[in-house]
């Protein structure tokens, strides 16, 4: 008697928990997979281990003590969280910031975005498998620019630098030579990431082809940032709605071809030499002058009213909607989280690739639970 | 406040969705246009299908507490156009205020719309999958809602104490908050300044 080749066997899918405490979720993040062998079925997120009611918290603080709040929902690019809130804020009370003010916060932004972006690709390593070097190499780049918000801000996180109108004070004398002795060392930098990391054959291996996600999808589940870039949409705040001075520097919007992992980190890559472009060129713009309006009322209030404010953090949209009804504190604060946002398209990106990759697509889209969760 | 630099005037998307679907604006502002809360899918598929306003993302979905009412508000923009649109729904029930979900149009309202169900309370019909995000399945209040009082308040047992302390704003005058002693802020130090100086008592 001869088996059938045929024979069919029973399957059983698993269902594995990750996180929430696990060093490959960022933070504290959980997700539920069912897995077929070693496919990936289905991808449940949970989240809300991190929140804090920044939202309530924000109406019953005035607009000096917000502004500092808002870094501890983004603490990885606490300048670009600010810098929605206090633009927010400048809306609806009318400030004009000075020109000097103005160039200061675009350096300083975009120096958090290389810091931000350091932290992704050392992360990343760790993720794709390629222990220690760019982790420490990462934290190397990244410790000198946190340096230098130490100089000038007092703080190495939670900077609340930026204030409603302006900047809290002046940058040190020595700023713009400690900003060019930064980039020196970010350009090196970069380049070193390139090299260990781009021309990797086994880190191309491994993620190029995984977790594609086409222009129309990312579209439709709300991307922004890099993530949304990877796949082809030039989508980016700065270029559609020039704030600050983006207008008057000359930089691109980097997109790759394919959404896969490999451009989502490539794009990233390639848009901090952007950065490097830009604060080169605040920097050679920068005049002396003052950093917050003549006529600053000692008590801020805004005019009622609504207003949307978004710019581009590292993660991408990063907006603020905020309700006036008159008064020194809104009456109602929304901060749109560009990573809440990427998050609902990973059960799209991950289903049908492999667990490890899973790992990967959720590291692609460089996730910081404490903007998600608020 | 003048709209954005990008921002389509409420006017002119009002008037295209008035001869498309009639009677399914009920106000329109400079920013923002006002529409009848059970219409409100069908506003933004018109909005995302139509040429001329391409409205292809859902950038932000978020809703207010307006005492009396809900306004649910949706931040749409076209990628092609550069343009954004501001759309609100009035959710006139305040006690058990219910919409349509708008993730057929739009995948990106999956989670987002979980996030204000959680925390204001509001629910979407036709979502897929309509669970607490961020808070507890069994949490009693919805915080965000403007009567939001603790959960101590709310179960009459002994909780965190942090949870007690939220001030919120009296319904009947909006101006005044109830627990107010509890805010610090400069406003409050500026008036006590004040009454400091002039009476000098009180302290």
């Amino acid at each position: 008697m001869v088996a059938s080749p045929q024979h069919e066997f029973e399957t059983q899918d698993l269902l594995i928990n990750v996180g929430p405490q696990h060093p490959s979720t960022h933070g504290v993040f959980r997700m539920v997979l069912t897995i077929d062998g070693e496919v990936v079925k289905d991808v449940v997120p949970y989240i809300g281990y991190l929140h804090r009611g920044a939202e309530k918290l924000c109406e019953t603080m005035d607009f000096r003590q917000g502004s500092g709040f808002m870094d501890r929902t983004e603490y990885l690019a606490a300048h670009n969280a600010e810098l929605s809130y206090v633009m927010a804020v400048e809306a609806l009370a009318g400030l004009e910031v000075p020109e000097r003010a103005q160039w200061i916060r675009m350096i300083l932004c975009e120096l958090n975005r290389l810091s931000s972006h350091f932290m992704f690709l050392g992360a990343f390593g760790i993720d794709v498998g390629v222990f220690g070097t760019p982790f420490i190499y990462a934290w190397r780049e990244r410790e000198a620019i946190i340096d230098l918000f130490e100089e000038i801000s007092g703080d190495r996180m939670m900077y609340a630098y930026f204030r409603p109108g302006g900047l809290a004070w002046d940058v040190p004398l020595n700023f713009k030579e400690r900003v060019r002795e930064v980039l020196k060392s970010t350009r090196q930098g970069i380049k070193d990431f390139d090299e260990l990391l781009t021309q990797n054959e086994i880190f191309r291996a491994r993620t190029e082809g995984v977790g594609t996600i086409s222009a129309e999808d990312a579209i439709d589940w709300g991307m922004s940032g890099p993530s949304i870039r990877a796949s082809g949409v030039p989508l980016d705040v700065r270029r559609e709605e020039p704030y600050l001075k983006y207008a008057d520097v000359d930089w691109d919007v980097i997109t790759g071809e394919n959404g896969d992992v490999f451009d989502r980190y490539y794009c990233r890559l390639l848009e901090m030499r952007e950065s490097v472009k830009i604060i080169e060129q605040c920097l050679e713009r920068l005049e002396s002058g003052i950093i917050v309006p003549d006529k600053m009322p000692r008590m801020l209030r805004a005019a009622p009213g609504e207003v949307y404010i978004r710019t581009e953090a590292p993660r991408g949209e990063y907006g603020i909607y905020m309700v006036s009804k008159g008064g020194n504190r809104p009456y109602r604060l929304k901060v749109r989280s560009a990573c809440l946002s990427n998050l609902q398209a990973l059960r799209q990106m991950s289903v049908d690739q492999y667990v490890a990759d899973a790992i990967l697509v959720l590291g692609s889209i460089d996730i910081v639970l404490s903007e998600v969760d608020r | 406040m003048p709209a954005g630099p990008h921002q389509l005037l409420g006017h002119r998307v009002a008037d295209a969705l008035e001869a498309a679907l009639p009677g399914a604006v009920i106000g329109r502002h400079v920013e923002w246009i006002e529409v009848r809360s059970d219409r409100v899918r069908d506003v933004l598929r018109w909005l995302h299908d139509s040429e001329s306003f391409d409205a292809a993302q859902l950038s932000n979905l978020t809703s207010v507490d307006r005492h009396t009412h809900f306004e649910v508000v949706y931040h749409l923009q076209s990628l092609d156009l550069n343009h954004q649109i501001v759309v609100k729904a009035i959710v006139e029930d305040h006690e058990n205020p219910l919409l349509p979900s708008v993730y057929p149009v739009y995948k990106g309202a999956l989670l987002q719309e979980r996030e204000v169900y959680d925390l204001m309370g509001i629910r979407f019909d036709g979502h897929p999958d309509l669970r607490r995000l961020f808070l507890w399945e069994g949490y009693p209040a919805f915080p965000l809602r403007k009567d939001f009082l603790s959960l101590g308040q709310i179960t009459g047992k002994a909780v965190n104490p942090g949870l007690q302390r939220f001030p919120f704003e009296d319904k009947e005058s909006p101006d005044r908050m109830l627990n107010a002693g509890n805010i610090v802020t400069g406003e409050r130090e500026a008036s006590a300044g004040n009454a400091g100086g002039s009476a000098g008592a009180g302290h």
